[in-house]
């Protein structure tokens, strides 16, 4: 009985780690800055909370950590610490251009209903995994797949233009992801696998939202060509995040896609 | 034959005049004395921006220039990119230290800086509206960027002024034309 309950315990518990994909809390990642004059560290906090940018919650998992360099090399991360509200980890910044510091989930989850005992069953896996998780004769199963992406942008001297991914929803910057400015007007563009991603509507939350009484979000809808723009109304960090679902899906039964995607980005003053 | 040898000084004179039509820019920056109790003097870049904000030219940029662990550029490097606005208009597309642009921090008091149209570091302006922008950055400090419009090539003489509140004094740009 006792095994029984720390098993459902751990599965709580695996849930509760999956929480990222979901809107329930905010994922973010916080670099210590954007815009450097020379090589420099930076030191990334990873977390997931209600709150921008106070990790008061829990760490976000770094299994899908992607740091890529300016000529499109892979940086590992240093000092790499796991604390109990938030993952650490330091970025070496050696090359003038721009770095992409990404968060990748790819994940899977299934639900159904268990044929001896009639009770709904949930498993969480990998698209390559989640056909393993569900018996054989399961009943009523329902796959989806989900594909996430939290980033944020720093730059060593003059920014450089940033590779496309072509996978999952991503945002293209017209200008540099890191030359931002209160007052000014930065337009984007919102892709979904490569393409346009038109009609969506995207949140930007200003970060320090524990010091007001309103969250002042704005949102912003992507036009025919998914683009869009915002005028920074002041200076900080900045939380911006889109999601959608769709059917386009490359696990096998899966029925739905959930995509998200959520940046952070400075503004200077 | 007297108007012929008449002629041929005058011509010359033309000639040898010519180099003083190109105007001059003069700038005096303050760095103001500040009452606190950790002073760092201010890194502080004077540039000429064009009508579009694009920049016509770096002037000067007074950082900490010393090498003391052997960084050939100077120790202040890591901090150039607090002069925000010089940095993401043009700074960061300078490789330093550049002769005759960079040097090291002024203390208090006036400091006057002369230019000549075309002659380094001051570029060949053509003729239309500019501004001559002064940004200081001060470790432990603020920020403060001050502009002056003028138009190129000056007609007359002038000395227009503009005040920084905090980080920076009176600046003064003089124009000969």
């Amino acid at each position: 009985m006792n095994t029984l309950r720390l098993r459902a315990a751990a599965i709580a518990a695996a849930f509760v780690a999956i929480a990222p994909l979901s809107q329930a809390h905010n994922a973010w990642l916080l670099p210590s800055g954007t815009v450097f004059s020379k090589a420099d560290t930076v030191s990334v906090d990873a977390a997931v909370s209600n709150d921008l940018f106070v990790a008061n919650h829990a760490p976000l998992r770094l299994e899908g950590l992607q740091i890529t360099a300016p000529d499109g090399s892979t940086v590992k991360p240093e000092s790499e610490a796991k604390l109990k509200q938030r993952n650490v980890f330091d970025v070496p910044v050696a090359q003038a251009g721009t770095y992409r510091i990404a968060v990748i989930n790819g994940g899977a989850f299934a639900s159904w209903k268990d044929k001896a005992t009639g009770q709904n069953k949930r498993a969480r896996g990998t698209p390559e995994t989640i056909a393993k998780e569900i018996p054989a004769d399961a009943q009523d199963v329902s796959i989806t797949q989900s594909s996430g992406r939290i980033e944020t942008f720093v730059t060593v001297g003059k920014p450089s233009a940033l590779k496309p991914i072509g996978q999952g929803l991503e945002l293209i910057s017209s200008g540099s992801p890191t030359d931002l400015a209160k007052g000014e007007k930065a337009s984007f563009t919102l892709h979904l696998d490569g393409q346009p991603a038109k009609d969506l509507e995207v949140t930007v939350t200003a970060g320090n939202t524990q010091y007001r009484d309103k969250l002042e979000e704005f949102k912003v809808k992507t036009d025919d060509k998914g683009q869009f723009s915002v005028t920074w109304p002041s200076a900080g960090m900045y939380w911006l995040d889109v999601s959608t679902r769709d059917n386009k899906t490359t696990v096998p039964n899966a029925k739905e896609r959930r995509l998200s995607y959520a940046a952070t980005l400075e503004v200077m003053p | 034959m007297h108007i012929r040898y008449s002629l041929a000084p005058l011509a010359m004179s033309a000639l040898f005049a010519a180099p003083a039509f190109s105007a001059s820019l003069g700038v005096n920056i303050e760095v103001p004395r500040l009452n606190v109790s950790e002073y760092h003097r201010p890194y502080i870049a004077t540039w000429i921006e064009r009508a579009d904000n694009t920049v016509a030219g770096t002037l000067a940029v007074w950082y900490d220039v010393r090498t003391k662990t052997n960084n050939p550029e100077g120790e202040g490097t890591k901090w150039l990119k607090d002069m925000r606005q010089w940095w993401r208009r043009g700074g960061r597309d300078l490789s330093v230290p550049i002769d005759g642009v960079t040097g090291a921090t002024k203390p208090a008091g006036k400091h006057q800086l002369s230019f000549t149209d075309g002659s380094a570091p001051m570029p060949q302006l053509a003729p239309g509206s500019y501004k001559l922008v002064v940004e200081a950055a001060r470790e432990v400090g603020g920020r403060e960027v001050v502009s002056i419009p003028f138009q190129w090539p000056p007609t007359s003489a002038s000395q227009p002024t503009a005040s920084g509140k905090e980080e920076l004094g009176e600046i003064k740009l003089e124009l000969k034309p």
